[in-house]
């Protein structure tokens, strides 16, 4: 048997999942039929849209998101660590200011349990601009028929 | 010195400056955004996870692509988009240029600067204010010890991550269970970072369940309600809290635990940014610590007009565009020469700890937006005009996280003297 909380609607009923010998699935708890829905699909594929950030191209560096510890600025038990290497203190003052990072997202839920490979691909990303909102960066994720798209014009 | 005119100048160009200069625009208003950012957007531009647009766009977007698409209509719809560029001070009445003195409003004048232009002086017969919210810090909520680096607010870290690319630091606490504590907390897990502890004072999460449940419980991240934060350590570089339970209303210090991390997030709360408001002479609402605003969404100086967090903290943008068109098409009436005949005071009753906006035009539907003080199952919610029940709707589940949203028209508040009050109350 297994608990969870349904994020369906703010009343967050507590659920329980049964599963019988035969295979079947029991939910119990939810106060509507929505609940049900929600535990069966929690409780068999978990799945979350994921939202992270790119590279940008030609901002230079080693060192990816994944791993602060590996960038080539070091360790950052001292204090912030830049990921992709930029130039040194950011822009100046006055200059046109220029993000660093593309956001990028998931076009549909991903399978929570591949989540860590797809940040992998994700932060290997290196995205040349300009792009274009919804360009597809990455398509067919790990074979799940989503693909990952830039959330921003740039 | 530059001296510019429009119909309307819109302070702030967040999710609720474009909604609002949309509608001003679309009334055949001529409109200037000012915005100090480079780019219009507002905060939606770090906010990176989705769960935005089901109700403006009917599609779930992120924070950058909900931005983005506003900008589009904006854009389109010829709004005057000032980037970079700062207001610095707000007046009325006699500081007005005399051509403006004759028409039905007497107008306003901002002093702006930015670092192409300079100082501007831009004038307008309305002003609507859309600041938005600054967060609260550490200052605010006097957590004792040293004073190392290595603490941050939430929104600041986001910024950090999502924009500019750096990551704060390794072993993180969030104080705080606000959303873009929570929000932080599954970004900080993602970008490699382990989040050791979010640390809640009050006995239930001060964010939405979703989020509890994607952003903690995915990643094992243990939530210590009914905890306080008694002390940070660190010399040069946090080193660790320490937390203390609060038994019974008192902390008890007997049980308190060091957590070792070498990054502090807080996510304690936000307090809308009134600065210019107040010097202006805009009058706020202490519980709010936005405007008051009337039934058409007007502070008490005439003609400023103000909406989204700057007015009350939201919990989605939709809400926020939704509430800005209002103030939007309000200002156009007001340039219009419109304005209610009647208004109805209204007041936050029983375990209510707002109602915005503060007064209803009792002639047609006024949405008003209000927040609870309690978590309860089967809430009872009353409306009562002079002591006199004229609606109550039973909710489901109620907490202070989340706004409600009640329309109150005609058929409750008709028929009503002129010094009627009515109060929302919930049981």
């Amino acid at each position: 048997m297994s608990e969870l909380t349904c994020i369906t609607c703010p009343i967050g009923c507590r659920l329980e999942v049964e599963t019988s010998p035969d295979g079947g699935i029991k939910v119990s708890g939810n106060r509507c039929a929505r609940g049900a829905v929600y535990a069966r699909e929690e409780f068999l594929t978990p799945k979350r849209v994921v939202t992270a950030t790119c590279r940008i191209k030609g901002t230079g560096g080693a060192g990816g998101m994944g791993k602060p510890g590996e960038s080539a600025a070091g360790s950052v038990a001292g204090g912030a660590t830049a990921l992709p290497a930029g130039p040194a203190g950011g822009p100046a003052r006055g200059q046109q200011y220029r993000p660093r990072r593309v956001p990028v997202r998931t076009t549909a839920a991903f399978p929570r349990e591949k989540i860590a490979g797809l940040l992998e691909i994700i932060y290997a990303i290196q995205v040349e601009l300009p792009v274009v909102r919804g360009k597809v960066l990455a398509a067919d994720l790990m074979g799940t028929g989503i693909d990952l798209i830039a959330a921003r014009d740039m | 010195m530059k001296e510019l005119r429009y119909d309307a100048v819109v302070v702030g160009g967040g999710a609720a400056g474009m909604g609002a200069a949309l509608e001003l625009r679309e009334r055949g208003f001529s409109v200037a955004i000012i915005e100090r950012e480079e780019c219009l957007g507002g905060i939606l531009m770090q906010c990176i996870h989705n769960g935005f647009g089901l109700i403006e766009f009917g599609e779930e977007l992120s924070g950058p692509e909900f931005a983005q698409r506003m900008e589009d209509r904006v854009r389109a719809a010829g709004v005057d988009a000032y980037l970079g560029t700062t207001v610095t001070e707000m007046t009325l009445g006699e500081h007005t240029p005399a051509y403006l003195r004759d028409v039905s409003s007497p107008g306003a004048t901002l002093v702006c600067v930015s670092p192409e232009m300079g100082v501007l002086r831009i004038s307008a017969r309305a002003v609507v204010l859309s600041m938005g919210c600054r967060e609260r810090n550490r200052g605010n909520i006097r957590i004792p010890g040293t004073r190392p680096s290595g603490v941050y607010t939430a929104g600041l870290a986001q910024r950090l991550v999502n924009i500019d690319g750096y990551v704060p630091g390794k072993d993180v606490v969030i104080v705080g269970s606000g959303d873009i504590g929570l929000i932080m907390a599954r970004r900080m897990s993602w970008i490699g970072c382990k989040v050791h502890a979010v640390v809640e004072i009050l006995p239930h999460p001060s964010g939405l369940e979703r989020n509890i449940v994607q952003c903690l419980k995915d990643f094992g991240i243990p939530l210590y309600l009914s905890h306080l934060t008694t002390n940070i350590y660190g010399r040069d570089r946090v080193e660790g809290v320490e937390i203390a339970p609060i038994v019974n209303g008192a902390v008890d210090y007997a049980q308190a635990r060091r957590i070792p991390c070498d990054t502090v997030l807080l996510s304690v709360g936000l307090v809308p940014e009134n600065e210019l408001s107040r010097n202006a002479g805009v009058e706020l609402n202490p519980m709010t610590n936005g405007p008051w605003v009337d039934s058409g969404m007007m502070t008490n100086m005439p003609g400023v007009f103000a909406c989204g967090n700057v007015l009350h903290v939201h919990d989605l943008v939709d809400y926020v565009v939704e509430e800005a068109r209002r103030a939007g098409a309000f200002a156009a009436d007001w340039l219009e020469g419109r304005r209610p005949a009647r208004e109805l005071r209204i007041k936050a009753g029983a375990n209510v700890r707002y109602v915005a906006p503060a007064k209803l035009d009792p002639s047609r539907d006024n949405k008003v937006y209000l927040r609870t003080l309690v978590v309860k199952n089967d809430a009872l919610l009353e409306v009562k005009v002079d002591n006199r029940v004229v609606r109550s709707a039973k909710k489901a589940h109620i907490q202070p996280s989340e706004m409600i949203a009640l329309t109150l028209g005609p058929a409750e508040l008709g028929g009503t003297g002129p010094d009627a009050a009515v109060e929302i109350s919930i049981q």
